[in-house]
C-alpha cells in the first residue's frame, strides 16, 4: 500500500520557524485537509510536499523512502497547483495545458487534454488565447492539468479560489474519483469540500514566536 | 514511465519560440535598440570614414552586449511571475536541461537576428571588407555565450527590486571577455593578422559556458522559487 509521509518536519523562513515537528501521513484513497488560520504554513507545506522547498529538519517519505533519493521519480508522481495558475497570456487555452501535458512525458494523448478540457468545462474555449479567460478559467485551466495527466499525489493549494458553485462541485468530484482510483491528496483550503476525510490543523505546530533577538531578515 | 527528455526539451523550445513569435514586438526591439545604439555612435562619433573603420568592431559589438542584457529579463521573468517556474521544476525533465532549452530559444530570437543585421551596420562603419567575414564568425561564437552568461544574471535577480540595473552590474562585467575577443579577432582580421587564436578562445568560452551555465542558472532558479 502506497504511502506519503512526513516525519517531525521543521520549516524555517527568513528566521521564523513556521511549523515545528509536523508529522502527516496519507495512504492510498485518503485526502488530507490542511487547515489553520492566514499565514499558519499551509502553502509552505504544501511546496515543501512537493519538493519545491526543502525542511529545515525532518524528513519526506514515499513509501519509507525520502523523497530526495530520487527526485525525479517523486516528481513524476506529483501534481502541484499553486496560487498562481502558470498561464501564458500569449498561448491558447489548448496550447497552455498541452505544454504541460508534454513536460509529463505524455506525448501521444491528444484524448486526454480534450477530456480533460471537457471535465472542467473548457472544452468550447480551447482555441481562445488564454488572455481573455476570467480568473475562474484560469484556475479551471490549472486545475484541468490534474485530469490531463495521471499523477497519484495531488497538491491543492486553495484551489477554489474564484471558483464558481458548480466548478466546486466539478473539483470535489475529480477529488473524489481521484480517491476512489487509488489517488491521495492534500489541499489547504476554506471551502467545505464535502470530503470526509483526515484534518491536519497546522495551528497546532505553528511556532508565532518572535525571532530572535537582533536577528535582522532583511 | 517512458522517458522521452529530448521530445520534452524540443517541446519547450517549441514553446519558447511560439511565445516569442506570439509576443513579436519584443524581439524587434531589441533589434531596433541594436541599430539605434550603432546609429547613435555613427551620430556621436561623427563623418569620419577612418575613425569609424577603426571602432567599427568595437561598436557593433558593445551594442550587442547592450541588446542581449537588455532582452535578458525575459528569459525567466514571466515564468517566475505567473507560478510556471514552479511546474517547470516539478517536470520531468531536468532544470538544467530546460534552462538550456529556454536559453536556446532566447538566442534564436535575440542573438541571431543581432547576427542576421550586423552585415548592414558594419557596413555603415565602414568596416573593411576582410572583417565581415570575422565578424560573422565571432558573433556566432560570441551571441550563445552572452545568452548563457547572460542567464545567469537573469536567474539571480529574480525577486530582487530594481532588476534591471542589478541585472547589468551583475553581468555586464563576465561580458568583458567575449568582448575583447571578439573584437580582437575582427581586429585581427583587418589588420591582416591571423584571427585564428581569439576564435578559438570564443569557442572555448562558449564550450565552458554551455557546460557550467544552465547547471548554474538552474541552482539560482531553484533559490529563487524557495
Amino acid at each position: 500500500m502506497t504511502s506519503f509521509s512526513g516525519k517531525k518536519l521543521t520549516c524555517v523562513r527568513s528566521g521564523r520557524i513556521v511549523f515545528t515537528s509536523l508529522n502527516f501521513m496519507i495512504s492510498q484513497g485518503e485526502v488530507l485537509y490542511l487547515k489553520g488560520p492566514n499565514g499558519s504554513g499551509k502553502s509552505t507545506l504544501l511546496r515543501l510536499m512537493a519538493g519545491i522547498l526543502r525542511p529545515s529538519n525532518g524528513a519526506l517519505t514515499w513509501n519509507n523512502n525520502d523523497i530526495h533519493d530520487d527526485e525525479g521519480l517523486f516528481r513524476s508522481r506529483v501534481h502541484y497547483v499553486g496560487h498562481q495558475d502558470a498561464i501564458k497570456a500569449g498561448l491558447t487555452v489548448e496550447e497552455n495545458i498541452r505544454f504541460w501535458v508534454e513536460m509529463n512525458y505524455c506525448m501521444k494523448e491528444k484524448y486526454s487534454i480534450q477530456t480533460a478540457l471537457k471535465v472542467f468545462s473548457l472544452d468550447n474555449l480551447s482555441t481562445l488565447p488564454a488572455r481573455f479567460l476570467s480568473a475562474g478559467q484560469r484556475k479551471r485551466l490549472n486545475l484541468a492539468r490534474l485530469s490531463a495527466t495521471y499523477a497519484p499525489l495531488w497538491l491543492l493549494d486553495e484551489p477554489t479560489n474564484s471558483l464558481d458553485s458548480d466548478s466546486v462541485r466539478i473539483l470535489s468530484r475529480a477529488i473524489s474519483d481521484h480517491q476512489q482510483n487509488g489517488g491521495m491528496v492534500a489541499i489547504a483550503t476554506h471551502e467545505d469540500l464535502d470530503l470526509k476525510d483526515n484534518v491536519l490543523n497546522l495551528s497546532e505546530f505553528t511556532n508565532l514566536r518572535a525571532p530572535p533577538q537582533g536577528y535582522n531578515a532583511w | 514511465m517512458p522517458g522521452k527528455p529530448l521530445q520534452v526539451f524540443i517541446s519547450v523550445i517549441r514553446r519558447e519560440l511560439l511565445l516569442a513569435i506570439r509576443h513579436g514586438a519584443d524581439s524587434c526591439m531589441i533589434v531596433s535598440f541594436f541599430l539605434i545604439v550603432v546609429i547613435l555612435f555613427l551620430l556621436g562619433v561623427g563623418p569620419e570614414p577612418g575613425i569609424l573603420s577603426r571602432i567599427s568592431a568595437g561598436i557593433i559589438w558593445v551594442s550587442a552586449l547592450l541588446s542581449v542584457m537588455l532582452s535578458m529579463d525575459r528569459l525567466f521573468q514571466p515564468d517566475y511571475e505567473d507560478g510556471s517556474l514552479d511546474l517547470l521544476i516539478l517536470s520531468s525533465l531536468p532544470l538544467e536541461l530546460i534552462v538550456l532549452a529556454k536559453i536556446f530559444s532566447h538566442w534564436l530570437t535575440t542573438g541571431f537576428p543581432l547576427i542576421i543585421i550586423s552585415p548592414l551596420l558594419a557596413l555603415f562603419l565602414n568596416m573593411g571588407t576582410p572583417g565581415y567575414s570575422t565578424l560573422l564568425i565571432a558573433l556566432v561564437l560570441g551571441t550563445p555565450t552572452l545568452s548563457l552568461v547572460g542567464a545567469i544574471g537573469a536567474a539571480l535577480i529574480l525577486g530582487a527590486r530594481r532588476s534591471g540595473v542589478l541585472l547589468s552590474v551583475l553581468i555586464l562585467p563576465l561580458f568583458i571577455p567575449i568582448m575583447i575577443f571578439g573584437v580582437s579577432a575582427v581586429d585581427a582580421a583587418l589588420t591582416n593578422v591571423s584571427s585564428k587564436p581569439p576564435l578559438l578562445m570564443l569557442g572555448a568560452l562558449l564550450l565552458t559556458a554551455l557546460v557550467l551555465c544552465p547547471w548554474a542558472s538552474a541552482a539560482a532558479l531553484r533559490q529563487a522559487a524557495e
